[in-house]
C-alpha cells in the first residue's frame, strides 16, 4: 500500500510543554484515518505540523512524498485543509471566497468556476453563493470552508474536528461527503474527539493523549484489544444453575440477570464454542446469544488512562 | 525556478484582490489613512502663510502618500489573525514573501490612488509639474517603500489591530515631522538634517519638490538611491520577521 503521509518522531514543544511527543505513523492512500483524542491531546498541533502551518521541534513528515518542511509549496499544492479554528472571509461572498482559494492554488479560472459550482451545489450553498458570508450560520460557514478546501481537487484532505459544534444537518452533509472521497481515491486525515464519528467514518484510528499515540488500528480491532471488557449474554430454554455453567472453560465471571447470564471472558470465540458444546451436551436450546463488545469509548477511556 | 517565481507572483495578485475588497473599507484605514493627513495639512496650512504653493502641494503629496501607503498594510496581519482567516490563508501553497508582496501591492495601490487627489488639486490651482516621469516613478517607488514599512510595523505578533495602529502611529507621526515636509531641508539645523536623513519620506519630499518647484536639497539620483535602499531593507526585513512571527498569531 502506498503511504500518502509518513510521520517520523514528530515532536512539538511549547515552552516546557511537550504538546506532541515523538509520534510515528503512516496514512495509506484511500483510507479515512482518524486521529482521536480528548481536548488538549495534541491533535491540532499535529495537524498544523502536517499541513506546514507550524514547524516541529524534532522529526519530520512526508506529505504526498514531499518533506513538508523542505518543500512546503509542493506538498501543499495537492492537499486540502479544514483547520480547527478557521473562517471564510465574512466581508466576501461565498463565491468570492472560492475564487480567492482558486487563485491561491493557481487553478485556471474556467476549471475553478466548474469546481466551485459543483461543490457549492453539493454542500447546499449554491443558492447563497453571492451572499456575504457574514450572514451565514455556523454550519453554512463550515460547509463553505470544506468547499474551499476542495477547490484544488486535493488527493489528501486534512480536517480538524470538522463537525464539532455543528447542527445535525450540516454534520450529516459533511460526513456523507467524506465517505464518498475514498471511492475517488482521496485520502482523509480526520481529527475528532467524537468516538461515534471515528467509529463510523474511519478505516483506522490513532488514539492520542498527552501528545503520545496510545494505539493505532481498525476501530473493530481496537475494541478487541480490551478483551477483559468483552462479555457474552446468553439464555437457554430451561433453567440452569449458575454453578453448572461455571464449570465450562474460558469463563472469567458470571452474573445472572433474570433469565440471562452475563459472562465475561478474555476469549470470546472459544467461550462461544464451549457454550455451544455445553448446550448440545445437555440438550439445551440457546434462545439468545449476544456478544457485547466494548464501545470505542470504553477502549478510548482505558487507553488514554494508561498513557 | 523562474516559472515558480511567476506562479507565486500571480498568486500574490489573489492576495492583493482580497485585501482591496476587504481592508480598504475598514475604520482604521479611513481614519488613519485619509482623515489624519487632511487634518495635519489643514493645521499646517493655517500655521504657515509665507510658504509657496509649490512647497505646500509637494509637502501634501509626500504626507498623503506616506499616511495612505502605511494605512492598509499594518492592519492586515492582526486583522486576519483575529478573525481567524490567517490559518486558512497560510495553508495555501504560497510563501510568506508572496503573501507580503500581495499585501504590499494592495497598500501601494491605495497609497497611489489617494495621493493623486492632492496632485490633481495642485494642478488645478496652478502648480506646474516640470518632470512628470520622475514624479510618477518617485511616487511608485516611495509607495512601495512606505507600504513595506507598514508591513514591517505589523510584525509584532499581536492580534489586536488597535495595538498595531498604536505602534504605527508612534512611528508615523515623528517620521512626518522630521522629514522636511513642513520646513525646507535647507532651513534645518545640522542635527535636524541628520535626523531627517534617516527618514525615507525626506527623500521623497525632496524629489517631489524637484519635480514641482525645480529645486531640491539632495541630487535626484541620491534621492532615488536612498529610497531604493530603504525599500529593499524594509521589504526584506518585513518578510524575514513575518516568517518568524506569523505562526505565533495562531
Ligand atoms: N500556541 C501554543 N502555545 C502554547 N501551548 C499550546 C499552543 N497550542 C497548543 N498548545 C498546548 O498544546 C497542547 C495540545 O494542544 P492541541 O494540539 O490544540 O490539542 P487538541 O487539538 O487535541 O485539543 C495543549 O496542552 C495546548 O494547551
Ligand atoms: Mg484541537
Amino acid at each position: 500500500m502506498e503511504n500518502v503521509v509518513e510521520v517520523q518522531n514528530l515532536t512539538k514543544i511549547y515552552d516546557s510543554l511537550v504538546a506532541v511527543d515523538h509520534i510515528n505513523f503512516n496514512v495509506e492512500k484511500g483510507e479515512i484515518f482518524g486521529f482521536l483524542g480528548p481536548n488538549g491531546a495534541g491533535k491540532t498541533t499535529t495537524t498544523r505540523m502536517l499541513t506546514g502551518i507550524i514547524r516541529p521541534n524534532e522529526g519530520n513528515a512526508k506529505i504526498l512524498g514531499y518533506d513538508i518542511q523542505k518543500e512546503p509549496l509542493k506538498a501543499k499544492q495537492n492537499i486540502g485543509v479544514v483547520p480547527e479554528t478557521s473562517n471564510a472571509y465574512v466581508d466576501l461572498s461565498a463565491w468570492q471566497n472560492m475564487m480567492l482559494m482558486a487563485e491561491l492554488y493557481g487553478i485556471p479560472k474556467k476549471e475553478a468556476v466548474k469546481r466551485a459550482e459543483k461543490f457549492l451545489e453539493r454542500l447546499g450553498l449554491y443558492e447563497r453563493q453571492n451572499s456575504k458570508v457574514k450572514g451565514f450560520s455556523k454550519g453554512m460557514k463550515q460547509r463553505l470552508i470544506l468547499c474551499m478546501a476542495l477547490i484544488n481537487d486535493p488527493i489528501l484532505i486534512f480536517l480538524d474536528e470538522p463537525t464539532s459544534g455543528l447542527d445535525v444537518q450540516s454534520s450529516r452533509v459533511i460526513r456523507d461527503i467524506l465517505l464518498e472521497f475514498p471511492k475517488e481515491g482521496k485520502t482523509i486525515f480526520l481529527t475528532t474527539h467524537n468516538m461515534d464519528e471515528a467509529n463510523h467514518l474511519c478505516d483506522r484510528v490513532a488514539i492520542i493523549n498527552h501528545g503520545k499515540i496510545a494505539a493505532i488500528d481498525r476501530p473493530a480491532t481496537l475494541k478487541n484489544m480490551i478483551k477483559r471488557l468483552n462479555s457474552v449474554e446468553i439464555s437457554f430454554d430451561s433453567i440452569i444453575k449458575t454453578e453448572t455453567l461455571s464449570e465450562i472453560p474460558y469463563i472469567r465471571n458470571i452474573t445472572k440477570e433474570g433469565d440471562k447470564f452475563i459472562i465475561s471472558t478474555e476469549d470470546v470465540d472459544n467461550l462461544i464454542h464451549s457454550l455451544a458444546d455445553f448446550a448440545e451436551s445437555r440438550k439445551l436450546k440457546i434462545i439468545n446469544l449476544n456478544t457485547m463488545a466494548p464501545s470505542l469509548e470504553e477502549v478510548f477511556i482505558k487507553l488514554t488512562r494508561e498513557t | 525556478m523562474y516559472t515558480q517565481f511567476l506562479d507565486q507572483l500571480k498568486r500574490s495578485l489573489g492576495v492583493t484582490k482580497k485585501d482591496i475588497r476587504i481592508y480598504y473599507f475598514k475604520g482604521p484605514v479611513i481614519s488613519f489613512g485619509l482623515l489624519m493627513p487632511l487634518f495635519l495639512f489643514l493645521a499646517f496650512l493655517i500655521g504657515s502663510r509665507n510658504l509657496s504653493t509649490d512647497f505646500l502641494i509637494s509637502g501634501l503629496i509626500g504626507m498623503t502618500l506616506f499616511f495612505t501607503a502605511t494605512a492598509v498594510s499594518p492592519i492586515i496581519a492582526p486583522w486576519e489573525a483575529q478573525l481567524q482567516t490567517l490559518e486558512r490563508l497560510i495553508s495555501a501553497p504560497i510563501s510568506v514573501a508572496t503573501l507580503i508582496f500581495g499585501d504590499m501591492l494592495a497598500s501601494l495601490i491605495f497609497g497611489i490612488g489617494i495621493s493623486l487627489v492632492p496632485l490633481i488639486i495642485g494642478l488645478f490651482i496652478g502648480i506646474n509639474v516640470i518632470y512628470p516621469i520622475i514624479l510618477i516613478s518617485g511616487i511608485i517607488l516611495a509607495g512601495v517603500c512606505f507600504s513595506s514599512l507598514g508591513l514591517l510595523l505589523s510584525t509584532p505578533p499581536t492580534n489586536a489591530p488597535s495595538n498595531i495602529m498604536m505602534i504605527s502611529s508612534l512611528v508615523r507621526f515623528p517620521v512626518v515631522f522630521i522629514s522636511g515636509i513642513f520646513i525646507p531641508l535647507g532651513n534645518m539645523s545640522f542635527w535636524g538634517k541628520i535626523v531627517a536623513s534617516l527618514s525615507p519620506l525626506t527623500y521623497f519630499a525632496d524629489l517631489t519638490r524637484y519635480c514641482i518647484g525645480g529645486t531640491s536639497y539632495y541630487s535626484i539620483l541620491f534621492d532615488f538611491m536612498a529610497l531604493i535602499t530603504f525599500t529593499v531593507l524594509f521589504f526584506v526585513l518585513a518578510v524575514k520577521l513575518h516568517q518568524r512571527t506569523i505562526y505565533k498569531r495562531l
